[in-house]
């Protein structure tokens, strides 16, 4: 069970209220009839997926429904870090690969 | 290869049972082999295996990181079934149904394949044309499959609750006889066996640490125990590692990485002779040959590579059970687990040739990958073995998620695997 402090309500809540968006940070293409098949295919379905730190998006469901980002390391399930909407994360890999 | 047969059991009773011959071989790698399989898991042996038997390529190397069978074969709740909606999908899994139909003879290994039925419930009207549409879609396939009404339901499965006092009353299921259940661990074992008794080396405990790639082409792995290793070609087949082998490759796959729970009860007495899923609801369950009841549902919903999900997954799984079976909610539960799934948007899986050359990849089986494990050996062993994707494997390119032409099982495979 994760404990997920909500940036919005400024609590510490249980997993299950909240909802996991998947990555975070993926930018919809500007002018979307000038992508590629290729660009608009890697928009839609292609994502990090990485053994160690991920940036993602989660909703607070069953709380104050406002969205916010997590950094969480994939392999021990630590959130190292949560932060807003539009804000950078200040926990980064040190290589941006799913190496 | 030593032959097993009931002589043979006989034979070394006599002497205490002490004089079997190892079932493979633990071999220090060559140089270069003409394909490398990373992953020694069901589908990468049976890839291997099928390499030598079939299309004889025995100079072949599986690297496996921990010990073979160990991941997601080793965690899976051992349901084989073939009844999937859209063509593509029901012509592969299909394909692995009739090799699992002689498989114990053609591996000479007992894998307990036991054809005891597999029910998908339908709890609404909705899931009854489903189940309708997608019973249909498998005759006209060759796959069999009936729809059972609620009484013809709950006469295969008596003890289950099909009254109309339930939250959500079962109207009915689709039926396939030929689906059941096999043993999970012995398909790796039998596979392994078969291929090493073919040449093929199995290298345990060796971790591939990066792909060796020369002018855009993939000529070999680096491993942490025995440096570089070459090969004219190399497949992986590492499930919910595919993205950081992906990685190595220096691309993206369409894949995100989930724990998959699953758990069995105490033994008891034979009381579920089938495998009764119900997507709706949200669980399966079938009871395996110790009388212990196999129980799994979806997936954690977090991204993660820990082997372990959360708490409140079983709980809902555990609902869903007691639910459809309320004679089983005092029996405790034994052991619990988690294995890394790598599920692909359309729960499709990807058999697919990737951006480096002569790199091939067989992943994205999310949640019901155990199945398809000879069909998915044998239909990557011939890609690798012409360096070009077998006729069945091509709907599954990686590529699919460019052009669009995705193959929507979510119908078909939505939680229930």
């Amino acid at each position: 069970m994760l404990h997920i402090y909500c940036p919005h309500c400024c609590e510490c809540r249980e997993e299950e209220e909240f909802h996991v968006k998947g990555q975070a940070h993926i930018a919809r293409p500007l002018d979307p009839e000038a992508c590629s098949d290729k660009e608009w295919g890697e928009y839609l379905y292609f994502r990090k997926n990485p053994r160690g730190l991920h940036h993602e998006l989660w909703v607070h469901a069953a709380g104050c429904r406002k969205f916010f980002n997590v950094t969480r390391d994939t392999v021990s399930y630590e959130i190292k870090e949560v932060y807003m909407i539009g804000e950078k994360p200040s926990v980064v890999a040190q290589t941006d690969s799913a190496k | 290869m030593q032959h097993y047969s009931g002589f043979g059991l006989l034979k070394h009773s006599l002497s205490h049972h002490e004089n079997w011959q190892r079932a493979w071989r633990n071999p220090t790698p060559k140089k270069k082999y003409d394909v490398i399989v990373i992953g020694g898991g069901g589908h990468g042996l049976a890839t291997a295996y099928y390499l030598a038997k079939e299309f004889g390529v025995t100079n072949v190397a599986v690297i496996e990181k921990g010990y073979l069978g160990g991941g997601n074969t080793a965690r899976n709740t051992t349901i084989v079934r073939s009844n999937y909606l859209w063509d593509e999908a029901a012509h592969l899994y299909e394909h692995a149904m009739k090799l699992w139909e002689g498989l114990s003879q053609e591996l000479n290994y007992n894998v307990m394949f036991s054809q005891r039925g597999v029910l998908n419930l339908g709890h609404t009207l909705q899931d009854m044309r489903d189940i309708q549409r997608r019973v249909n879609a498998n005759r006209l396939n060759g796959i069999d499959g009936e729809v059972l009404d609620a009484k013809q339901v709950q006469e295969l499965v008596p003890h289950m609750d099909c009254s109309a006092n339930t939250r959500y009353p079962v109207m009915g299921a689709s039926w396939q006889p030929r689906a059941g259940v096999a043993r999970h661990d012995a398909v790796a074992w039998g596979y392994a066996r078969g291929a090493d008794a073919h040449g093929v080396d199995l290298i345990q405990q060796t971790a591939v640490v990066d792909l060796i790639i020369e002018d855009g082409a993939c000529v070999g792995v680096k491993t942490d125990r025995y440096g570089e290793i070459r090969a004219d070609r190399v497949g992986a087949v590492v499930a919910g590692n595919s993205s950081v082998v992906a990685a190595m490759g220096g691309f993206e796959l369409p894949l995100e990485s989930h724990p998959l729970q699953a758990l069995v009860s105490e033994p008891i007495k034979p009381v579920l002779d089938t495998v009764v899923m119900s997507n709706h609801v949200h669980g399966y369950v079938s009871q395996s040959d110790k009388g212990d009841l196999v129980i799994g549902a979806g997936i954690d919903s977090y991204n993660g590579y820990g082997q372990r999900g959360s708490f409140p997954t079983i709980e809902h799984t555990l609902q869903a059970i007691v639910e459809l079976f309320p004679i089983f909610s005092r029996v405790r539960m034994n052991r619990q687990w988690g294995g890394i799934v790598d599920t692909c948007p359309d729960a499709c899986p990807i058999l697919s040739e990737t951006p480096v050359k002569n790199l091939f990849f067989n992943c994205g089986w999310g949640t019901g990958g155990f199945k398809a494990t000879p069909g998915s050996g044998h239909v990557f062993a011939a890609s690798l073995a012409k360096g070009e994707m077998h006729p069945l494997a091509k709907p599954f390119s990686m590529f699919r998620f460019h052009n669009g032409a995705l193959v929507d099982e979510h119908g078909a495979a939505g939680v229930a695997h």
